[in-house]
């Protein structure tokens, strides 16, 4: 029994890595025929007689997007002075306060915004597609609309990748501004500067790749953020814990997804 | 006799490796009342999703109005399934949306009517089914009985002519469940359809069925009109008929294994 037991347990180990491993790929495979679908039928829907339709669009936008604009207005003007207080307290033993503003442009149109506006989106609206889709399964909804004769990922999935591609970046263009005056005003504040000089020296700083770069990403970020939402919420089993469960984890894959495919993506732009 | 509406040939299916369907066939004619009768784990709710298009099956054959559907691509499916109303058990209403817009969506879909005419339609389905007034409330703020006729009138919108409903009468009350049977009757006899009624509620099956087909553990036990499968002497169906369970050998020592569990 004893040895039964030694050799179960690596065994069990190398069982359970080699499951999750064909678990991960599959889902993965899922993901991507999901999105080739989606992007199949908002090119051909029309043609094929089931065009996405831009009422959808609409009310998804304003859910993603607008409805969006106080919290990431909040939270990214808090990272803007943020990022001012720890450059001017890095720059400041060296005596180059003066510069603080090209670290803060930098930092806050490739990096900062784009991620934060992602998290928080995938946070809002990543878990809301995932629940969302997950209870239509569950109930049947997701059903009832292939026997009408309707595409779900036409009638669900396209609207919600569309309006996610739209307003995920147009966030992050507003990210950029608001994080921008909210370091301004602190840096200004605090070296007594004119905010007209510090605006001179961001725009100096900045080139228009540098916010192409934040925007490029945030596209991506919409539809990794869509594209787990989906997956989680289409593969639902038991109920509505399971429900649950996949809001829950479609919340933390996404924000794991946009960490990584930010790297890869910085590795790959920068190099 | 023209075709039948539904055909169904030696249709053999699997959920993972455990078979479900053992190769069924069965028509269900023009303007006819079918039921689907059996107790849970039949089959019959798989037997439903098949003739659906919901799943492939492993082997046969399912036309649907003159269409094999099995091999069907799934345009041609969707185009298909404008033809076919079907009513889910728990109404599968789209909870984000009105009674009326549940209604309309078939026709804004498929239909380039414009929005009044839909309207119009809308609410005529809406008053056959007794929900007339109602197409502004939210599927939340219907009761079990008024969300199942709400997924009637919308299974009708595109007036099909032929129509499934999955356990129409399952989790009401005696009275709304007769209604719902009523209802049934009403829609055949006005839209001329067929109807196929998956059930496992017998009272109910005897009141509105033309024809029913048992079906036990994947197998088809009998079809035929109410009175051949009241009459039928078969034990199989005579104890589903009589709810009475199937009479099994109690062995003492696998009573107590199960209890103690330990395995023998």
């Amino acid at each position: 029994m004893a040895a039964d037991h030694e050799t179960a347990g690596p065994a069990r180990l190398v069982e359970s890595l080699g499951r999750g491993t064909v678990r991960a790929v599959e889902s993965f495979g899922y993901a991507a025929s999901i999105f080739g679908e989606t992007v199949k039928w908002i090119l051909l829907g029309r043609r094929r007689g089931q065009a996405v339709r831009s009422g959808p669009i609409v009310s998804e936008m304003m859910d993603v997007g607008i409805e969006a604009i106080p919290i990431v207005t909040l939270l990214t003007f808090t990272i803007g002075v943020m990022l001012s207080i720890q450059g001017l307290d890095l720059l400041r033993p060296f005596g180059a306060e003066q510069q603080v503003g090209i670290g803060v442009a930098l930092g806050v149109t490739r990096e900062f915004a784009p991620l934060i506006t992602g998290i928080l989106v995938a946070g809002r609206s990543g878990s809301a597609l995932a629940a969302r889709i997950g209870f239509m399964t569950i109930s049947e909804e997701v059903a009832a609309l292939r026997v009408m004769g309707i595409n779900p990922v036409r009638f669900l999935v396209a609207p919600a990748l569309l309006a996610m591609l739209i307003m995920l970046p147009s966030l992050t263009v507003w990210a950029d501004l608001v994080a921008l005056i909210g370091g301004g005003l602190y840096i200004s504040a605090d070296l007594g500067m004119t905010m007209s000089a510090y605006v001179d020296q961001v725009l100096t700083t900045l080139e228009v790749d540098d916010v192409m770069h934040g925007i490029a990403k945030s596209a991506i970020f919409a539809v990794v953020i869509t594209v787990i939402g989906v997956v989680e919420g289409s593969t639902v089993e038991g109920g509505a814990e399971g429900v649950g469960r996949a809001t829950t984890s479609s919340v933390v894959k996404a924000i794991s997804a946009i960490v990584l495919t930010d790297m890869f993506f910085v590795f790959a732009a920068t190099r | 006799m023209s075709d039948p509406y539904v055909k169904v040939r030696d249709l053999v299916t699997h959920y993972g490796t455990r078979q479900i369907l053992n190769g069924v066939s069965v028509d269900v004619e023009r303007g006819e009342i079918m039921v689907i009768m059996g107790g849970s784990g039949s089959g019959k709710s798989t037997l439903l999703r098949h003739m659906l298009g919901l799943e492939r099956p492993t082997s046969g054959s399912i036309e649907i109005l003159g269409r094999e559907i099995t091999t069907m691509s799934e345009l041609d499916l969707y185009e298909l399934s404008k033809k076919i109303g079907v009513a889910f058990q728990g109404g599968a209403l789209f909870s984000s949306m009105t009674v009326g817009d549940n209604v309309m969506l078939p026709l804004q879909e498929h239909t380039k009517l414009p929005i009044d005419t839909m309207r119009i339609m809308m609410r005529m389905k809406l008053e056959v089914v007794d929900l007339a007034g109602f197409e502004g409330l939210m599927p939340s703020e219907l009761s079990g009985g008024m969300v199942k006729r709400a997924a009637f009138a919308r299974a009708v919108a595109m007036d099909p002519p032929l129509l499934f409903c999955d356990e129409p009468s399952a989790g009401l009350d005696p009275v709304v469940s007769r209604a719902l049977d009523e209802l049934i009757l009403r829609l055949r006899d006005a839209m001329d359809m067929s109807i196929v009624v998956v059930t496992h509620e017998l009272d109910s099956a005897f009141y509105i069925a033309d024809r029913i087909t048992v079906l036990d553990k994947g197998d088809i036990l009998a079809i035929g009109t109410v009175e051949e499968v009241k009459n039928d002497s078969s034990e199989r169906i005579q104890s589903l008929l009589n709810r009475k369970l199937r009479e099994e050998e109690p062995d003492p020592d696998a009573y107590l294994a199960r209890l103690t569990g330990t395995k023998l």
